[in-house]
């Protein structure tokens, strides 16, 4: 069952068309990829999603159509995006950022529980609830990031680059974290990444984006084994 | 319009505008209302100034009717006390006025954006009362009336060729000339790409190896000339200067008008000059009961519609009327995605979605 | 002897000047804080903050004498209203130009001032009234320096509006969600936040704390539309010297414009006038060691 389905989407920046319609469906629990080379417009495609880009075309949301809705709504749907760069709020406390992730909803003792299991995932956010987030590791930063989003309790959480900037291994720890949180509490993931290995090990399903429309797509395990598609779009 | 026949128009149109100004008080103005354009000329020269520091240097500064208030009162205590020919106290005046402005330099380059529009703005509040507390020197509460204020010294006046108001409207419109055509050539040459370039980003400006104090203080100093002179012409023309005649509100006048010709434009300073004198009149006339309620409103809708003032919204709307010409005329542009439409072909992966060349076909 | 009576003398008045100078700063605190709440929302002042003060305490006024409703309900409701009004400039009149440049969005707020204070005029006209007061003015001695309830209450009354605010802000879900949304509006709006209301919001807030700053202008001046001409000015100085995005500092650069306006006054012979300028050096020799006023950041240029 599609969760989220995007139909022939455009979207440009000004004068300048970044995606030549895009159509991509991601099936509800299941963790897709979109991979592709810098300015191959998978980051725009997360921005269309989100309501920060104009686009023509259909998306579908649940069946609902979020297109054109402006991005506090399109959150509301309760869909979390990590942008580009994590977005931390820099000079908030790391609890503050946690808390602004909860900040729509009105379930105390949820939240609650979710700040615990949070703080379970990641054990040295207990200790730092009130350091700036500024002076985070970016590791550090990427987990907050995380936090924050999942504090959303989202049914679809958008991730754009969680390895930009990382070290090997902090990347490897967050991708696991990544997949755990697919597995355990069946959130959706949508996962726009660089490190095309990486993400193919992790994804079920993967679209590669070349110049704003898909050129490729098919489960993550057979582009994974496909050398002409490697090598022609994933670099490897 | 190709760059030169905008060009052409341009001088064209200034030359009509400037013979109609000449010949103006002679047949078409009466007296009060020559007068009134002796204001404008002299509020365009201070606009001028402020345009130059705030438009093309980016630094906000307030405090321009401080400057005015020396020139106005340089020109009165000198013409009333020492018997100087008002013309003659005109180039004291700037002088007086510019020393000012470098003084305000100093400390204006170490402050930024709303700070220094705030601190120059207690400035401007300032003049009134320190004014009072120098009686002696200015007259205090009282003010000064200047006797032959509307007088020139080549006895022209004086022998009836020239009313007193055509006097003070021809002074201040060579001033004004003088003063535009000198901004102008400021603007084009090194010197206004470097105040420029601080506008746009001091950091940058500085990496670049342009010296910030140097154009910083240039720009307040120019700009507080031009206001020594605007206020001293003001003197002139209204044969009176008072601790109220320079105060807060005439430094915001000041500011309205620069942002309703245009910040950064040249032209900007003489609507906007316009809008100062006459506006409030006008505003007492739409709504007779208070003329502040539609002076507000007017000013609000043109921030919606006109941001950029009279003249950028102008220059848009031209702009807009050759971007038309253009998509009438010009041939029709390539087919959406044409680019990427080759890479994918190319690699022999996306089916062919534009005509066939060979068979003609979709 | 006759010295140590001089100088015992001479530290009293110090006293009582600075006493005097901590109230009328209490004044100069709360308007200085409704600028610095519009500021830290959307980096820009509003020149027309004075004037909405104006206008909320003539509703008031409104309310003693037309409805003959007491004090102690008049001064919330009024705050209320206020609120309300600010939200509805916010959404009305700001919200074309919410991204506008500075220049232009300090324009739209002049205009704001114009139609304020005509408005004001048009409704209740310039005749001079006299507002009650909740506290007597009759002095006390408190440690040998002379002060009135009114003082007291003046100072207690900023410092409390301070308090509540500070604790809104970093306390409450909903304070957190605007500091959060004017710092950083695109996240804010990615994790749900209506950024626009968020804006709204703080202008209401800006409102209520210019309102009560009108309250207990009223009862020391006269109330006609022109009230709060100076006072805006004063706050101004007050908010930059304390740092436009410090609340504190607005708070705290108040107080110190009072007493330096009372010091001045009193003991530079002749310098009344003078008053005024010297509150303007002042400010100059802060900036130019602490560009970004006392308590505030100094601005950063993002290259």
């Amino acid at each position: 069952m599609p969760l989220l389905e995007l139909e022939n989407v455009t979207a440009s920046y000004g004068a300048v068309q970044a995606l030549h319609g895009i159509s991509l469906s991601v099936d509800e629990g299941s963790v897709v990829a979109m991979l592709g080379a810098n300015g191959a417009g998978k980051t725009t495609t997360l921005r269309a999603i989100s309501g920060l880009v104009k686009v023509t075309g259909s998306i579908r949301f649940g069946g609902k159509p979020i297109a054109g809705l402006a991005p506090e709504e399109v959150a509301r749907q309760r869909i979390a995006h990590v942008p580009e760069g994590r977005g931390i709020l820099a000079q908030l406390t790391v609890l503050e950022n946690l808390q602004m992730g909860s900040c729509l909803r009105r379930d105390r003792s949820g939240v609650k529980r979710d700040l615990d299991r949070v703080f379970g995932l990641f054990p040295w956010m207990g200790g730092r609830t009130g350091t700036t987030a500024a002076l985070l590791s970016g590791g550090e930063q990427q987990m907050l990031a995380l936090g924050r989003a999942l504090m959303m309790s989202p049914r679809l959480l958008l991730l754009d680059e969680p390895s930009l900037g990382l070290a090997p291994t902090i990347v490897r720890s967050i991708f696991e974290t990544v997949a755990g949180i697919n597995r355990e509490e069946g959130v959706t993931i949508l996962l726009v990444e660089q490190n095309a290995k990486l993400a193919l090990r992790a994804a079920g399903r993967a679209y590669v984006l070349e110049v704003g429309e898909i050129a490729v797509s098919g489960p993550g395990q057979e582009l994974a084994r496909n050398e002409s598609v490697r090598r022609s779009y994933l670099g490897y | 319009m190709a760059g030169l026949d905008r060009r052409f128009v341009g001088w064209g149109a200034s030359v009509f505008v400037l013979v109609l100004a000449i010949l103006g008080p002679l047949a078409l103005l009466g007296k009060f209302t020559t007068l009134e354009f002796s204001y404008v000329w002299a509020f365009a020269i201070a606009i001028i100034g402020l345009n130059l520091v705030i438009g093309f240097c980016g630094q906000i500064s307030l405090g321009n009717s401080a400057f005015m208030a020396v020139g106005g009162y340089c020109t009165a205590i000198m013409a009333l006390r020492l018997g100087w020919s008002p013309l003659a106290t005109i180039p004291v005046a700037a002088g007086l006025a510019t020393i000012g402005g470098i003084l305000l330099g100093i400390p204006a380059l170490k402050l930024k954006g709303l700070y220094l529009g705030v601190a120059t703005f207690a400035l401007a509040f300032s003049v009134p009362s320190v004014i009072r507390h120098f009686d002696a020197f200015t007259g205090g509460s009282q003010g000064i009336f200047i006797t032959g204020a509307g007088k020139d010294p080549f006895g022209l006046v004086n022998s009836g060729q020239l009313t007193s108001e055509q006097w003070l409207y021809y002074l201040g419109l060579v001033l004004l000339v003088a003063f535009f055509l000198f901004t102008r050539a400021l603007l084009r040459s090194d010197v206004g790409r470097a105040m420029r370039a601080v506008r746009d980003g001091e950091t940058v400006a500085q990496a670049h190896g342009v010296n910030l104090t140097y154009y910083k203080t240039l720009a307040f100093a120019l700009s507080a000339l031009m206001a020594g002179v605007a206020g001293s012409l003001d003197a002139m023309a209204t044969s009176y200067v008072g601790p109220d005649s320079f105060d807060v509100t005439v430094a915001l006048a000041l500011l309205v008008g620069a942002a309703v010709g245009g910040l950064g434009t040249m032209v900007g300073p003489i609507p906007g000059a316009l809008f100062y004198v006459w506006v409030p009149l006008y505003a007492q006339q739409i709504y007779k009961g208070r003329p502040d309620i539609a002076y507000g409103v007017f000013l609000i809708l043109l921030m919606y519609f006109m941001p950029q003032g009279a003249v950028g919204g102008f220059f848009r709307m031209v702009g807009l009327r050759d971007r038309i010409r253009q998509r009438l005329v010009a041939a029709p542009e390539p087919a959406a995605g044409g680019t990427a439409q080759t890479t994918l072909s190319s690699r022999g992966l996306a089916p062919p979605r534009v005509d066939d060349p060979v068979s003609g076909k979709k | 002897m006759a010295t140590e009576l001089l100088l015992a003398a001479s530290f009293q008045g110090l006293i009582q000047q600075i006493a005097f100078g901590l109230a009328t700063g209490g004044l100069f605190a709360s308007l200085a804080l409704a600028l610095v709440l519009i500021y830290r929302a959307m980096e820009t002042i509003n020149f027309a903050q004075g004037e909405m003060a104006t206008f909320t305490t003539f509703i008031a006024f409104t309310l003693f004498t037309s409805l003959k409703l007491p004090y102690w309900l008049v001064f919330p409701i009024t705050i209320a209203l206020a609120m309300v009004l600010g939200v509805l400039v916010e959404r009305v009149v700001i919200r074309p130009v919410e991204r506008a440049p500075v220049l232009t969005l300090v324009l739209v707020t002049i205009g704001l001032f114009s139609i304020f204070n005509g408005v004001t005029g048009l409704i209740w006209g310039y005749v001079v009234r006299p507002f009650p007061s909740p506290l007597p003015t009759s002095p006390i001695l408190l440690g040998g320096v002379g002060i009135s309830y009114q003082d007291l209450g003046l100072i207690g009354v900023s410092t409390i509006v301070l308090v509540l605010v500070w604790l809104f802000f970093t306390r409450t879900q909903l304070g957190l969600m605007m500091r959060s949304a004017a710092l950083y509006p695109e996240m804010s709006r990615l994790l749900g936040v209506r950024v626009g209301w968020m804006l709204a919001l703080g202008w209401g807030l800006a409102a209520g704390v210019g309102a009560v700053s009108g309250m207990l202008v009223a009862p020391i001046t006269v109330l006609d539309p022109n009230m709060m001409g100076a006072i805006l000015l004063y706050s101004f100085t007050a908010a930059v010297l304390g740092g436009l995005d410090s609340p504190v500092g607005a708070v705290v650069g108040g107080l110190v414009v009072g007493v330096l306006l009372a010091l001045v006054g009193t003991y530079i012979p002749h310098a009344e006038d003078l008053r005024v300028a010297f509150g303007f050096l002042v400010i100059i020799l802060v900036l130019v060691f602490k560009p970004g006023g006392l308590f505030g950041q100094a601005q950063v240029e993002r290259v």
